[in-house]
């Protein structure tokens, strides 16, 4: 098809005017015209599909399902060399299916991770900037904080999903290979499979908790930059410092001000008697650091002047 | 308010600056209070007897800690072996700055205490610290049970955990105890015998044989003589062993010989070097004599037996915490064993705790020291909770994360078999057949098991110390287990029987060392603890088989559940005086019943950090707060005049300027009325784009404000959903078709599907199948027609539409006039920027020319463009011309232009102007009205 097959018909607009001229708008109080109600713009199930329908969340969501796989045929592949279990981690990570599964989050648990929560919260706003569609979305009208609100949420289910969508895979292909045995927790205890399963799905839990700074950080970039990697890129970039930091010993407690600082706390889930403290100091710093990156973000967004 | 947002634009970067200084702050003044003040010490130096009867003296040198407050209870802290009162300076400021008066000395033998070492002596070492004990009595800042009697607590690590259990044997006045890395029985420590002739049912957990005629510990001797031959510390463990909750390993501290030594101190004299250094004559004597023979005579046990608290546990009543290293090969886990068992038969109460450290992995760490001060703050002071008598040990985790093992403690209610019921055990069967060991000539060479000494610097791997253990082949006899099928967490001493026969004529008894591997199901092997049960056995001449029944090292470790376990039985062993005569023995299992202690408990969690807790529920209020504050603001914000509900649009001194000077828009008024097709028009860069933008709500205004049919615009106003708006480009989700575009755009406005007409919209758009294609593939034209498509979805009432021409060819910029003018010729009104003027005269009825922000003209485009009766004359001299033209009668406003000449008609027709040119004899070359707007534009688009 091409450019010369474009043409309007003049029937068209006759149906067009047709259909102006028998069509009053009727008027809200508010101004607006009836049919048209704040709360029922950009519903989730509407932003959703705007983004599921993008190759990016197919591809991430693509590659948590593939990565354990791959992970698992590493060990297999690897299992030829004889300093295969170098280390004691490595040791447990073929234990038994909940192993591989908390092996799969461990390795995935300080970059993955907090990129896939970038990209999604990160690009959510970003990305509609620059395709200029944002304007289109806040004239039409949706009120900016419901707009962000709308993204936020969408953005946060999809987090959630691709976050169990790898230990749920993580399982599966555990306990195919490595079957459903006794979970060995980071302190040498054994429980129950169910147990692991349980410990697993708490686990999930306290890391979409934790990675709300992540959430928070990328929404505010998001709304402060046109470009989608800025955002993203900046979120994964402020994450990697502090692991970085939050490798200088000398730093002391200092370090317990990071915000990945608590990120692998939930290795304490693993064992029978849950030590939730560390959790607990976790879910308070990321709902800190997450709340203030969010108000920011809220608060960017309200005041800014939308010009892409 | 608008002004107040610019201000809160500029103040931004300082506010972040200034919370920045609060946060660092308030991190600095929560972390400034840590930092620990020197504790204030006396010095003195107490004279006691050198022994019993002996007129001479011995001089003690002493530190005193005081805390703040006085009175208050002491505790006496007693130094390592090696070590002198300056090795434990730190623990001592620790204990003050809970509230402790500290006394520190050093043992006779060391740091600047003259005398000879007599191995903790209960007639020299113990006499002393009694005299110590009459001087805290003396002492106007130690709080006193009675009279002469101080409230006293005692501890000390290793050599100095040994005087504690002495002194509180010998002494009444001593109140409270806490033992530390310490012996029960220096002689069963250095000569160990892990075998038993008849069977004993042991009920504590790491209870061993502790028979007679053991085999030499040289190592760990030798290493222990030479301690306190040159007052060099090489026994005691160097740095902190791990605890539950740390992130990374502990530095080992800096220590000088002689340990961390406090303020104004200097290294101890050299002491003079003889054979026998700082030892007395007799204990130098027995050494010699064991460390050249391997073995000790009664005379060697009889001093031994003097020395040991073995000799008065019988005596200790006050409240015991025995506190001892699951990493050490030189007093384990089964000398505490014994203590406890002692203590409690003679009906004094113990705590037991076991921690990942020892004389091979480290003293005791930051958590264990401060839990050692709660137990004499609760038996001393009366403060605190009760810590009770239970048992507490320390699983280490086969699982790295940041370079230290992870670590848990579990709690039973008390030391199992001291009381209570007897430890519960596992039984693993063990397989293998009669196998043949054959010890070496000399011993030479010999299995791997510790590396004493060495251990300190391996304290912080112990993963790997654990890991070097070697058995040479053809030297041991090996048997195994299954695989385990769930975890085994061995807690204690496990205990097989052996039979062991006279493999050749020279075996006429054996020493053969026993160890118990966690083979893991790729073979890596792990020696818990690094230790061994060395048992010494006399073999029957006839060749028949001696059984015996020996007691395993004492460890903790969680055996994972496809391990196995395998029990190694050498005949040599690098840290004992192994069997000069080559040997041959026939090794075999009595029973196949391997028995494992394991003691259940439940781990210790630290609870709910309530500040933390307390912090998620502020953060949350604040975050609700913040939301419910925001929707208020909201609700507040709406603002409408109802005189203006039929005008579409009225804007008001409308001004918009960006930081940096820059005014896009300046003071703009106009209005559009319903039904009119107006034309916004300028040349690029006017601020047309600007304005339409705020019209839509997307940039604020600095000054004014719009109104679009009564209602004013803010951000998201619901007025704007009358408003149908293509404003500079088109914006589609590029990987969606265009129809699907369309779609979820109009599902996202909520409103109802009836009221879009997307088909006519798209047929507005006319692109055919192109709209079944992904936007990406689009050319920009067919992403402009279909921007202008998604406008007029839902038919609105305004449509405002930005350069709807560019990009479009002739053809479709004709149909896309006709849309418009029928489009609001069908009852709405609609807003057309443009920067050709050509464009709005076809398009629109009526005008607004805009230039650098400002408005210059507004009207209807026919009064624009006619000018209101002016006439422009093209003529070949204008000069002469306007004198004829203001000769004319009504003709005023005559001004001449380059080659034409302008003036207002005021009724006259044109002709008559003409034909009065023509008559003065004016070439005209052209006559026709003023086109003021394109005289005004070319004006402004010269510029």
């Amino acid at each position: 098809m091409n450019e010369h097959d474009v043409h309007t018909d003049p029937g068209a607009i006759t149906e067009l005017t047709d259909a102006a001229t028998h069509q009053h708008t009727k008027v809200a109080p508010d101004g607006s015209s009836i049919g048209y109600k704040a709360r029922k713009t950009l519903r989730i199930r509407v932003e959703l599909q705007r983004q599921i329908r993008r190759r990016r969340t197919q591809l991430v969501l693509g590659f948590l399902v593939l990565l354990p796989f791959i992970l698992a045929l590493s060990f297999e592949i690897g299992q030829a060399s004889p300093n295969r279990r170098s280390g004691g981690f490595v040791d447990l990570a073929t234990a038994s299916g909940i192993n591989f599964v908390v092996l799969t989050l461990f390795v995935s648990g300080s970059f993955l991770l907090p990129m896939i929560v970038a990209l999604f919260f990160g690009d959510t706003i970003a990305s509609e900037a620059s395709w200029s569609s944002l304007k289109y979305l806040l004239a039409a009208p949706i009120p900016r904080h419901r707009l962000l609100r709308q993204k936020a949420i969408a953005s946060g289910i999809l987090s959630f999903f691709a976050l169990a969508l790898l230990p749920a895979v993580a399982l599966g292909v555990g306990v195919l290979w490595y079957g459903a045995g006794e979970v060995v927790s980071p302190t040498g205890e054994a429980a129950p499979f169910a147990d692991g399963v349980l410990g697993v799905a708490l686990a999930v839990c306290y890391i979409a908790i934790n990675l709300f700074w992540v959430a928070g950080l990328a929404l505010f970039l998001s709304v402060s930059t046109d470009a989608p990697l800025g955002a993203v890129g900046g979120t994964v970039l402020v994450s990697i410092l502090s692991q970085i930091l939050d490798q200088i010993q000398p730093l002391e407690d200092l370090r317990n001000y990071l915000p990945t600082h608590y990120a692998m706390a939930w290795a304490d889930l693993l064992s029978t008697d849950v030590d939730w403290s560390e959790m607990t100091r976790g879910t308070f710093s990321a709902l800190v650091y997450g709340g203030i990156f969010t108000l920011l973000a809220a608060r960017r967004f309200k005041t800014k002047d939308v010009t892409s | 308010m608008s002004r107040l947002s610019r201000l809160r634009g500029r103040w931004t970067i300082p506010a972040l600056i200034v919370v920045l200084a609060l946060v660092a702050g308030g991190v600095y003044f929560t972390r400034s209070g840590d930092d620990p003040v020197a504790v204030p010490f006396k010095e003195a130096k107490i004279d006691a007897p050198e022994s019993p009867d002996s007129t001479q003296t011995v001089t003690i040198e002493t530190r005193l800690y005081l805390p703040r407050q006085t009175p208050a209870p002491a505790i006496m802290l007693a130094h390592g072996f090696g070590g002198s009162l300056r090795s434990v300076h730190t623990q001592a400021e620790e204990f003050a700055r809970r509230g402790f008066v500290v006394l520190t000395w050093s043992a006779r033998g060391f740091g600047r205490s003259t005398g000879q070492i007599a191995l903790n002596s209960l007639d020299r070492e113990v006499r002393d610290a009694q005299k110590l004990l009459d001087f805290l009595g003396t002492r106007d800042e130690v709080l006193k049970d009675s009279g002469g009697d101080p409230r006293v607590g005692v501890t000390g690590a290793s050599y100095g955990g040994a005087l504690s259990l002495l002194l509180a044997g010998v002494d009444k006045r001593v109140d409270t105890l806490v033992p530390v890395i310490t012996y029960n029985d220096p002689a069963q420590a250095l000569l160990p015998n892990s075998a038993l002739a008849t069977p004993r049912s042991d009920s504590t957990p790491a209870a061993t044989a502790f028979s007679e005629d053991g085999v030499f510990k040289r190592s760990w001797a030798g290493i222990f003589f030479s301690a306190g031959m040159t007052s060099i510390d090489l026994s005691s463990p160097t740095g902190e062993a791990p605890e539950m909750g740390q992130t990374e390993a502990n530095q080992p501290a800096e220590q000088a010989p002689g340990g961390n030594s406090g303020a104004g101190s200097q290294p101890p004299p050299t002491p003079s070097l003889g054979a026998c250094g700082r030892f007395t004559p007799e204990v130098c004597a027995a050494y010699t004599e064991v460390a050249t023979t391997g073995r000790a005579s009664q005379q060697t046990l009889a001093l031994l037996r003097k020395s040991s608290p073995v000799a008065v546990t019988d005596q200790i009543k006050q409240p015991t915490m025995l506190v001892q290293g699951e990493q050490d090969t030189l007093f384990g886990l089964d000398q505490s064993d014994a203590t406890a068992r002692q203590i409690t038969e003679a009906g004094g109460k113990v705590k037991m705790v076991w921690y990942a450290g020892g004389h091979d992995g480290g003293n005791p760490g930051a958590a264990l020291r401060g839990e050692i001060a709660d137990w004499m703050a609760f038996h001393l002071q009366h403060k605190g909770t009760d810590p009770g008598t239970g048992f507490e040990y320390t699983v280490q985790g086969a699982f790295r994360s940041s370079g230290t093992p992870s670590l848990r403690t579990v709690v039973a209610p008390s030391y199992p078999g001291l009381s209570g019921a007897a430890t519960e055990r596992r039984t693993v069967k063990l397989s293998g057949r009669e196998q043949v060991a054959v010890n070496p000539a000399g011993g030479n060479p010999a299995a791997i098991s510790n590396l004493p000494g060495l251990g300190s610097a391996l304290s912080r791997s112990s993963a790997i110390s654990s890991r070097l253990s070697i058995d040479l082949p053809g030297q041991a006899a090996v048997f195994t287990s299954e695989a385990l099928d769930s975890q085994l967490l061995l807690t204690g001493s496990s205990t097989v029987r052996l039979r062991v026969a006279r493999g050749d004529q020279n075996s006429g008894e054996a020493i053969l060392f026993a160890k118990l591997y966690d083979v893991s199901a790729d073979g890596t092997r792990v020696l818990p603890g690094s230790a061994v049960a060395p048992f010494r056995v006399a073999l029957p001449p006839d060749g028949s088989a001696a059984e015996v029944a020996v007691t395993l090292p004492p460890a903790v470790r969680p055996v994972e559940s496809a391990h196995k376990l395998a029990l190694v039985v050498s005949t040599t062993d690098q840290a004992f005086a192994n069997a000069e005569q080559p040997a041959a023995y026939k090794i075999s299992l009595a029973s196949e019943d391997l028995s494992v202690p394991v003691v259940p408990g439940r781990n210790v969690t630290t609870g709910f950090p309530m500040s933390a807790l307390w912090g998620i529920v502020i953060a949350l209020l604040v975050l609700i707060g913040a939301g419910v504050i925001a929707m208020f603001r909201r609700r507040l914000a709406h603002d409408s005049d109802p005189s203006l509900s039929e005008v579409p649009l009225v804007i008001s001194g409308l001004t918009k300027s960006y930081p940096g000077g820059l005014t896009a828009v300046r003071d703009l008024s106009f209005r559009v009325e319903h039904g009119q097709v107006l034309g916004l028009l300028g040349p690029n860069g006017a601020g047309k784009t600007t304005t339409l933008r705020m019209v839509m709500g997307l940039i604020h205004p600095t000054e004014g404000n719009i109104r679009v049919f009564g209602h004013k615009v803010t951000p998201g106003a619901p007025v704007l959903s009358r408003i149908g708006s293509f404003v500079e480009g088109s914006g589609f989700l590029p990987h969606l078709s265009g129809a699907a575009n369309l779609r979820l755009y109009w599902a996202a406005t909520g409103r109802p599907l009836e009221e879009a007409h997307i088909e006519e919209a798209l047929e507005i758009a006319g692109l055919g199948d192109a709209v079944h294609r992904r936007v990406r593939t689009y050319s920009q034209g067919m992403r402009q027609r279909l921007a202008i498509a998604q406008a007029m979805l839902g038919l609105p009432d305004l449509l405002i539409l930005d350069e709807p021409t560019n990009g479009l060819d002739p053809p479709q910029i004709h149909q896309m006039r006709e849309v418009l003018r029928r489009y609001a010729a069908a009852g709405r009104t609609v807003l057309v920027s443009s920067h050709l003027l050509a464009e709005v005269e076809q398009t629109c009825s009526h005008v607004v020319v805009m230039h650098k922000g400002q408005l210059v003209a507004a009207g209807e485009v026919a009064d624009i463009a006619a000018g209101g009766g002016e006439a422009t004359f093209r003529v070949d001299s204008p000069s002469k011309a306007a004198d004829v033209l203001r000769g004319l009668e009504g003709v005023h406003d005559v001004h001449e232009d380059e080659g034409a000449v302008h003036a207002s008609m005021n009724g006259v027709p044109r002709a008559a102007a003409l034909s009065a040119l023509v008559a003065a004899g004016v070439a005209v070359d052209q006559a026709g009205p003023r086109r003021r707007l394109e005289d005004a534009f070319l004006e402004l688009v010269g510029e």
